[in-house]
């Protein structure tokens, strides 16, 4: 240090006198002492240059707390400057010298009775300052004093002295009753003691959260608006902040505190601005949507929002951050500045990155050509990391607005013409995705892609082309070519792709089991036998069970349809955004993180939540509790925060290996490779071993939920535990099934009568007839076959049955239906035409069955998502039912449905009616929504639908009745 | 004059291409944190020059270790670019704060919640304030006055909050140095501290000294409008907004009252006021109403919207091209004026950064003269005042490395210019009108375009 300081005198050219880096010239060798016979001096000015050398010293972290006897001797002076600069030194170094700083406690008190405000105020701030406990008590009178002082100066450094004083020894605050007096400072006549008053208070009441010392009526409110046009920009900050905690008693309050505030977003200082934002978003969610100031409201926001992007970058960066959530709870508020958040070449990467973000939530079907057009314009540029965002975004825009998909894939494809290795690899994740999105689509490009094969060396891009070769392994001459050559080196790839490699190969097999039987089992030894990892392991063993047991019911596991990746892929979800709204300008609205998540348990925070609208609809559409008016129950447990849920939406099949249970003991019948692969002697090996893996939850929640029940049958209790452990694959019991009908009579049939039903049984549909005999001769050769119907049902195997019928015989036959058949819309949507053949002729007959046995097993839907879909799906789609007659509880009710795969996923209670929300996957992938409402003796029941495709909306009603019926 | 909230664009030079960038993500560190108990808003404040020197701590409590910056060094080696620093960083104890302002950071250390754009905001204006008490905001000058600067973050803040921000105020506390005054107070001993209120700290205008006094009373604006554009290779506006400030220096005796009112004061879609302004009267008149501050001060800041026309001052021809053999490529740009409203556009710079590859350039300017800098891939292209019936023109050939690839990002061109007594907005001011005092003062307005992120694409 002391060399630099010499140098930087040397290199000086001009009289270092002038300025302060002379004080760095004094020698190493003596300093302090020197600086100590200084100190000393009887020269007062010789003194003040001491002193000032000593801070210079201070200033570059050079330890000079020896001198402090010495320094706190010069304290007693009239000159305002060494008087300012004792305190400076007295700040830094009182802690380290607690005792010692006993000795200046005289010169404050007596400075504190002094006739000029400022040397009052200097030597109450100080004080203050000085975190000694011992100091603290000598402070309290002079405190008190200042609180009451006749000069505002004055009294507004008292105020943040009691905050101080509070973070020092918070009992000896409130004994001492300084919280009343600061709590009276909010009335004050001079609007900066009002607003240091208030953050203050704020600042004390943030360690406090239950106390109530910032009590918020209408009038402190008043007092409040009053003194936030009178005082500083800062003060501003305090006053905005603190009002944003008030909630409004009604939209009238709430509209005239929103006039009082908007002028704000016309200030310079932009954390005003963004505080003025952060009141205006919360107290809206109380206007009515209809009132002409709303929609004024709305309009005045943009502006100041979009000037905030010609600040500063840094203040650029968090203002992006903060209208990231804007745009998503109110995108109508920006949607037609696109352009400002356009990416400049001199642009910091942290703001190019976040534009980009923005960019993408406000595209829609009126500006993507625009967006497109940039996107394609970034992808050139140099910094990679922003290439690569550019391409992702590429891809959510195809994701997000239809009608651009084509285009984007185009445009991909442009991008990987170019063989810039980073853009291919980003590509083909995102061209994944967008086949995820439109199945059936753009398969035309696989060609393309697979010519890119060899350039791939990024795990994620190297499983989502494998994934594409798997799923499209028909449709690719060479598929088993492919995949064998990422085989050959199984054990250097990343988990993600191994078992990506692992899933692909087994579609593979299933698709064209001629020819790749030996790929299939070198894939399933690599990864059973070769593999310590227990996911890896575990899948493989799943699928070498599932072959070798049932290739059929292995095919409606393996290749079943896959649900279709959501829209919007990285919404925060909803509960979390309000809570980040309210909490705009903050660190929090920075990270995208609950507040909770800055500060430790016992500092108790109190989750913000917006207020409810009063009088329009939106309460009652919304199933959130908060924002329905007059409910009086406790806040919801907070959802724990989040990662990004792109990833996890996108790569089911990718799921990384988060429980890793202890990998399975090694067991003597590990020499799987020797046995057959079709021949099915595994099952006594299988049952003791999975069982026991903890991680196979992990593995196997990623696989199809459709579990065929002749998986289940021949492996008992060790299989029930494992689906238990994977949580969506619940084994239900007693679902909804219709009695039997009859569906041919005999006299149309040639005397062959089959009457039947439906069933749900195990997650597999199963379409259960009886046949009977009514004819003279013997019936033999049965078949059957379906028509093309709505939900692609169709025969998972023959028809079994194996003894010729004989004449006024019955036979009873399950027969196990999969949903991949082909698809025609059919009216009505259940109707199922039906042809069963026998050794006489071909007969037809249609029948219904109930959309019910269409509810797949992991039709739950996660809290936050539903709330997020509820509010997406449009108004239009509700439909609402009534269901008489019903004297189930709410409780019962619940139970009966969720055996037939009607989940409830929240509860609530008002005025004595129960609200159910509950959530219902068909097997193609369409959720329904519903909110049953149960009136405690009423027993007609209220069934509210909301789905994207409405038209099943009656069907699914019909089932809701048929299942509480019986 | 000097324009307190100019915006620190990095200039064309700076802002090399490395890019090596950093993550944003900050979950490098993990998320939970064990914030202390105490609350405070700015805790520390570390000055931290180019290099990564700690040359200037300030703690407004207790005192925190150097070391909480190696995260920051940690991330800003990852940056390459200063410019590229995130400003928001996060440690396990601490969450870091930091503005990057005259190739220095200011980096301020908050140990709780604390609305990060207020943090940043005042760093600002710590460094506004420095440049305003020094002339300049640069290592050299603060350690020169480190006293003076230490004493000015005193004042600034208390516990954190801020305490006097306002540049009239700071100066009543603590003087600026002049050379005169240093000499007289080496010589009497004298103070440059004030003992004696300011007179505005706690009046109904903050912002105004009592007892003004000048011989000459003048007031003078300076309305600055920058110009941020994208053009793509055809020449097409991408977009284009015009950011606008109305910079003054008024010289006023006792306390006047001004107006100032505009010819067309509806082309302005966004504005923001100095704290003087009335509000009001700006929402009901459309017109400027405040006492203003003594001295210079920004009086407004407003926008214009890439929705409306905005008037592109000038044309640029390019064709940039590399070949696919051989280790060359092709450049030639022309510019010419386009929308000047007849005032001759001046300071004319051309920036080109090139790509990686590019090792040297062998061109020919028909004016001005052309650097390329081997190590920022940087050529800049001076030209100086244009002439309309003289197009300059720059053409030539590129060499890149023998064996590299033809490059595959395309360069970028930023323009910069200035064209005097023109708002290419058309924002006029109409007059200035003073109440309140009764002599004559001298008034001025003067207009300035200049360019600001002007980018066009190749």
């Amino acid at each position: 240090m002391q060399e630099w300081a010499n140098q930087l005198c040397e290199n000086r050219q001009f009289g270092s006198k002038m300025t302060d880096s002379k004080y760095f010239t004094t020698t190493k060798k003596g300093e302090i002492f020197e600086l100590k016979a200084e100190l000393n001096s009887d020269k007062k000015e010789k003194k003040k240059e001491a002193v000032k050398k000593v801070i210079a010293s201070m200033t570059v972290g050079k330890d000079v707390s020896a001198l402090f006897p010495d320094v706190v001797n010069c304290m007693q002076t009239d000159n305002l400057e060494l008087k300012k600069l004792v305190y400076l030194y007295l700040m830094n170094y009182a802690k380290s010298q607690p005792d010692m700083a006993i000795m200046a406690v005289n010169t404050f008190v007596k400075d504190c009775e002094d006739p000029n405000p400022l040397i009052r105020a200097l030597a109450v701030r100080t004080m203050g300052c000085i975190r000694v406990d011992k100091i603290t008590e000598y402070l309290c009178e002079p405190l008190r004093k200042c609180l009451k002082d006749e000069d505002p100066y004055v009294r507004k450094t008292a105020a943040v002295c009691v905050a101080k004083l509070h973070d020092i020894n918070a009992q000896l605050v409130e004994d001492q009753g300084f919280l009343d007096t600061l709590k009276d400072l909010i009335s004050d006549s001079n609007p900066m003691v009002v607003a240091n008053a208030v953050a203050a208070l704020s600042e004390i009441a943030e360690s406090h959260p239950n106390s109530n010392l910032l009590d918020l009526n209408p009038q402190t409110i008043n007092k409040l608006l009053t003194a936030l046009n009178e005082c500083t920009e800062w003060g501003q900050i305090f006053i905005l902040d603190c009002l944003a905690n008030y909630t409004p008693r009604d939209d009238r309050e709430s509209q005239s505190i929103c006039e009082r505030v908007t002028p704000r977003l016309s200030h310079a200082n932009s954390a005003v601005v963004l505080s003025a934002v952060k009141v205006l978003m919360k107290f809206m969610e109380m206007l009515p949507k209809d009132l002409d100031y709303y929609g004024t409201l709305l309009k005045k926001l943009a502006p100041p929002l979009v000037t905030l992007l010609s600040a500063e970058p840094e203040l650029q960066y968090v203002a992006l951050r903060n209208i990231n959530l804007i745009v998503q709870r109110r995108p109508e508020i920006l949607k037609h500045e696109m352009k400002v958040f356009f990416v400049k070449y001199n642009d910091p990467i942290y703001v190019k990155l976040e534009k980009l973000d923005i960019m993408i939530r406000l595209a829609s079907q009126a500006n993507i050509a625009q967006v497109l057009a940039e996107l394609k314009e970034y992808a050139t540029e140099v910094d990679v990391d922003f290439v690569r965002k550019a391409v992702r975004a590429i891809g959510r825009c195809a994701i997000k607005v239809e009608q651009s998909a084509e285009r984007c894939v185009s445009t991909l494809l442009d991008l990987i013409q170019t063989k810039v290795n980073y853009v291919v690899q980003e590509a083909i994740v995102v061209i994944k995705d967008i086949f995820r999105k439109y199945p059936n689509k753009y398969e035309s490009v696989i060609a393309t892609l697979c010519e890119n094969l060899d350039s791939l060396d990024e795990p994620e891009a190297r499983a989502a082309m494998i994934w594409i070769v798997g799923e499209y392994a028909e449709r690719i001459d060479n598929a088993d070519e492919l995949l064998e050559s990422f085989l050959e080196g199984f054990h250097d790839e990343s988990t993600q792709v191994q078992l990506q490699l692992l899933t692909a190969i087994v579609k593979l097999f299933l698709k064209k089991p001629t020819e790749t039987q030996e790929l299939v089992q070198q894939v399933l030894s690599l990864a059973t036998q070769d593999s310590d990892n227990p996911d890896l392991r575990d899948r493989g063993y799943i699928y070498w069970r599932l072959l070798s047991t049932d290739p059929v019911a292995a095919k409606e596991v393996v290749l079943a349809e896959k649900p279709l990746i959501s829209e919007e892929t990285d919404l925060i979800e909803p509960t979390l955004l309000e809570e980040l709204i309210c909490h705009i300008g903050t660190l929090a609205s920075v990270y995208h993180k609950p507040p909770s998540a800055f500060v430790e348990g016992s500092r108790g925070v109190q989750h913000k939540r917006l207020p409810g609208s009063a009088g329009s609809g939106e309460s009652v559409d919304s199933p959130d509790p908060a924002s329905a008016a007059g409910v009086t129950e406790a806040p919801p447990a907070v959802i724990p925060s989040q990662g990004d849920l792109l990833g996890d939406l996108l790569n089911l099949d990718l799921t990384p290996p988060t429980a890793t249970g202890p990998p399975p003991a090694p067991s003597s019948g590990m020499q799987l490779g020797a046995m057959d692969l079709l021949g099915g002697g595994l099952d006594s090996l299988l049952g003791g071993d999975i069982g026991g893996s903890a991680a196979m939850g992990a593995g196997f929640g990623a696989a199809p939920a459709a579990m065929p029940a002749s998986f289940n049958a021949p492996v008992s209790g060790g299989l029930d535990d494992l689906f238990d452990l994977g949580g969506s694959v619940g084994m239900p019991m007693g679902a909804y099934s219709p009695p039997k009908t009859v569906w041919l009579p005999a006299m149309k049939a040639k005397g062959l009568e089959i009457s039947g039903t439906f069933a749900r049984r195990a997650g597999v549909i199963q379409m259960e007839m009886t046949l009977t005999n009514k004819a003279m001769s013997v019936m033999t050769d049965f078949a059957i076959q379906f028509n093309r119907n709505s939900f692609g049902l169709a025969p998972a195997g023959p028809l079994q049955v194996l003894t010729p019928l004989s004449p006024n015989q019955s036979i009873e036959v399950s027969l196990p239906l999969s949903t991949v058949g082909p698809v025609m819309k059919m009216e009505p949507l259940t109707n199922l035409q039906v042809a069963v053949k026998n050794n006489i002729d071909v007969f037809y007959f249609s029948c219904q069955y109930p959309i019910s046995m269409l509810f797949v097993e992991d039709g739950k839907m996660e809290r936050q998502v539903f709330l997020a879909t509820w509010k997406d799906i449009p108004n239009d789609n509700e439909s609402q039912f009534q269901i008489k007659d019903c004297h189930l509880n709410s409780d019962a009710a619940s139970n009966k449905l969720q055996g037939s795969n009607v989940f409830t996923i929240a509860k609530r209670t008002v005025e004595g009616q129960d609200m159910l929300y509950q959530s219902t996957k068909l097997t193609n992938g369409i959720w329904v929504l519903a909110e049953l409402r149960v009136q405690a003796g009423n027993p007609n029941y209220t069934v509210s639908l909301k789905c994207r495709a409405p038209e099943v909306s009656q069907c699914v009603f019909q089932s809701y009745e048929a299942m509480l019926k019986n | 004059m000097t324009c307190l909230y100019l915006r620190a664009h990095s200039s064309a030079g700076a802002s090399s291409v490395s890019r090596q960038s950093c993550h944003i993500d900050t979950e490098l560190y993990s998320w939970h944190s064990h914030l202390d108990l105490a609350a405070e808003m700015i805790h520390s404040l570390f000055l931290i020059n180019h290099s990564g020197d700690i040359f200037l701590e300030k703690h407004w409590k207790s005192v925190i270790g150097r070391s909480v910056c190696d995260y920051f060094f940690e991330v800003k080696e990852k940056a390459v670019d200063p410019e590229n620093v995130p400003p928001v960083l996060q440690t396990p104890h601490h969450y870091l704060i930091s503005i990057y302002r005259g190739k220095l950071f200011f980096l301020s250390v908050i140990q709780t919640e604390v609305p990060p754009l207020f943090v940043i905001e005042f760093l600002h204006r710590v460094a506004d304030t420095i440049q305003d008490y020094f002339g300049e905001c640069s290592e050299n000058v603060i350690k020169d006055n480190v006293v003076t600067v230490y004493e000015l973050l005193e004042e600034m803040l208390d516990n954190g909050f801020p305490l006097a921000t306002e540049s009239n105020v700071l100066k009543e506390m603590i003087r600026p140095p002049t050379i005169l005054r240093t000499v007289v107070n080496t010589l009497t001993g004298g103070s440059n501290v004030g003992d004696t209120l300011p007179t505005g700290q706690l009046s109904n205008i903050p912002w105004r000294r009592a007892g003004v006094k000048y011989t000459n009373n003048e007031a003078y604006f300076d309305v600055i409008e920058e110009i941020d554009a994208i053009l793509d290779k055809s020449g097409t506006t991408v977009c284009a907004e015009i950011q606008g400030v109305i910079e003054a220096c008024v010289r006023l005796t006792g306390m006047p009252d001004l107006t100032l009112s505009f010819m067309n004061p509806r082309l302005l879609d966004d504005v923001s006021f100095h704290p003087c302004v009335r509000f009001k009267r700006w929402e009901s008149e459309r017109v400027l109403s405040f006492i203003p501050p003594d001295g210079n001060f920004t009086l407004m800041n407003y926008h214009v919207s890439s929705q409306n026309l905005v008037a592109i001052p000038v044309w640029v021809k390019q064709s940039i091209s590399f070949f696919e053999s051989g280790p060359s490529g092709r450049l030639d740009i022309t510019i010419g004026p386009k929308q000047t409203m007849g005032k001759t556009v001046e300071n004319l710079k051309v920036t080109i950064h090139m790509p990686k590859t590019v090792v040297s350039a062998n061109l020919t300017a028909t004016q001005g003269n052309y650097t390329f800098d081997l190590a920022t891939k940087v050529v800049v292209w001076d030209i100086g005042k244009l002439n309309p019936q003289k197009l300059p023109n720059l053409r030539g050939s590129l060499s890149t490395q023998t064996g590299a690839p033809k490059p595959d990002d395309n360069p970028s061109l930023n323009i910069d210019l200035k064209i005097q007594q023109l708002a290419i907005s058309g924002l006029k001011v109409s007059r200035l009108d003073m109440y309140g005092e009764k002599y004559k003062p001298f008034k001025g307005v003067k207009y300035l375009t200049k360019a600001g992120k002007f980018q066009v694409r190749t």
